[in-house]
């Protein structure tokens, strides 16, 4: 599902890329939209909502253990603190992971996701592979991610099933006593948030997606 | 309904495909295929329940092969010639023929960031009391509607403790079909991997879902 090469499918590509163009104009036309309305809509997931807003929160929640509290009772509210709120995030829930237990987050029956604090979905959350196995064989989507679990430690998954929606705090990697919020927000990954990856550990900064 | 959406638990997709820095759009049409849906979507003419129902009712052979940004517009096409705001030839024409119906809204420029800062909350007030508390047993109901439900197949009619009550919510399965909110308690309700999965299962994991109060029965 993963096509970057135009040209390859181009007659399917061009097929949905004039109905797109043809609902927008039609749309136009008839008063419904405002076209600088989508350029406004783009701009702000390209460039405002997206995962780094995501990662300001977990390295906040790591440094500030007031902060901490009000997120795991109170996500919705935690978040606005820092500016994020509203789309897809206006139920938002944090969960932890902790040494015992691992969270990963799907939706199967869509594609639910925490817009507000992560943006956009990357396609495999959207796709059959990912929301078909996720719940049925979360150790084993883990290992294709690169997170080997030791069979001891708990994974949870939520299924993102009603309009409440999951944000993953991961664990703060070890030797970053005395970090700045902004040296931390550097470490956590989108894929930390959703339970497919860990945040990344001094040293290892490139290494992980 | 039991449409190709509900994926949880089928197999033969193959491995996830991870693609290194992902860009955010693959294609110049998707950021517009996202906007323009966001955009219809604002008019107010159908609710999000109704437009996940819209794209999961697409035939299953359509729905596991578009991309998500085609399922996507095609939904928003049905939409469109559902309720009248335009007709299969305008559509498909890309040009306006018939004047427009009123709709409750139009978002404009200048509103995007305070709309989409605000979102759209699906929590209601509900004076009766919710049914269960954490801890309850309870069991899912074993139903096959044909309308819009979120209680997937692979956790009907199964045993699992309630973790929270998470508020009331607009139900979406009354909503989706014009018949109302009709808000209902959602509980996290959490099921051993072996309880859905049975023999084989992993023995150290566990899947929540969000349950709306309806589809739980007290075990």
């Amino acid at each position: 599902m993963i096509d970057h090469d135009d040209d390859q499918d181009h007659s399917e590509m061009s097929e949905v890329a004039s109905r797109v163009r043809a609902l927008e104009t039609l749309l136009t036309e008839k008063g419904y939209i405002d076209p600088a309305a989508l350029d406004a809509l783009i701009e702000t997931y390209e460039t405002k909502v997206g995962p780094r807003n995501g990662a300001r929160i977990v390295a906040r929640a790591w440094s500030d253990p007031a902060f901490r509290a009000r997120l795991m009772t109170d996500a919705t509210n935690a978040a606005a603190e820092l500016g994020y709120s509203g789309r897809q995030g206006e139920h938002l829930v944090a969960v932890e992971n902790t040494d015992e237990r691992h969270n990963l987050v799907v939706c199967t029956l869509c594609s639910c996701y925490p817009w507000s604090v992560l943006g956009l979905p990357p396609v495999w959350y959207k796709s059959p592979s990912y929301r078909s196995r996720a719940a049925i064989d979360p150790r084993g989507v883990l290992v294709e991610f690169g997170v080997a679990l030791p069979a001891r430690k708990e994974i949870r998954v939520w299924d993102s099933t009603a309009e409440l929606r999951y944000l993953v705090v991961p664990q703060r990697p070890p030797n970053t006593d005395g970090w700045s919020e902004e040296q931390l927000a550097a470490l956590v990954t989108r894929d930390s948030m959703i339970g497919v990856g860990l945040a990344i550990s001094p040293g290892d900064a490139g290494a992980l997606r | 309904m039991n449409g190709a959406q509900d994926l949880g638990g089928m197999m033969g997709f193959g491995p996830i495909e991870i693609e290194a820095d992902e860009p955010l759009f693959h294609h110049a049409w998707e950021k517009r295929a996202m906007a323009v849906t966001l955009a219809a979507g604002a008019c107010g003419m159908w609710t999000i329940d109704r437009s996940r129902f819209t794209r999961e009712s697409l035939p299953p052979a359509q729905y596991l092969t578009k991309s998500y940004y085609d399922i996507w517009i095609t939904a928003l096409e049905r939409l469109l010639a559902q309720t009248g705001m335009a007709d299969e030839t305008e559509i498909s024409a890309g040009r306006a023929m018939s004047p427009p119906l009123t709709t409750p809204n139009k978002l404009m420029a200048a509103d995007v960031a305070a709309a989409l800062a605000k979102g759209t909350s699906c929590s209601r007030p509900l004076s009766r009391p919710a049914r269960f508390a954490p801890g309850d047993a309870v069991r899912t109901k074993v139903m096959h509607p044909t309308t819009h439900t979120r209680l997937p197949r692979y956790a009907r009619g199964k045993l699992g403790v309630i973790e929270s009550v998470r508020g009331a919510f607009v139900f979406p399965d009354a909503n989706a079909h014009g018949g109302g909110e009709h808000p209902q308690w959602v509980y996290t309700v959490r099921f051993s991997a072996a309880e859905l999965w049975g023999d084989g299962a992993d023995a150290n994991s566990t899947v929540s879902i969000d349950a709306f109060e309806p589809y739980l029965e007290r075990a």
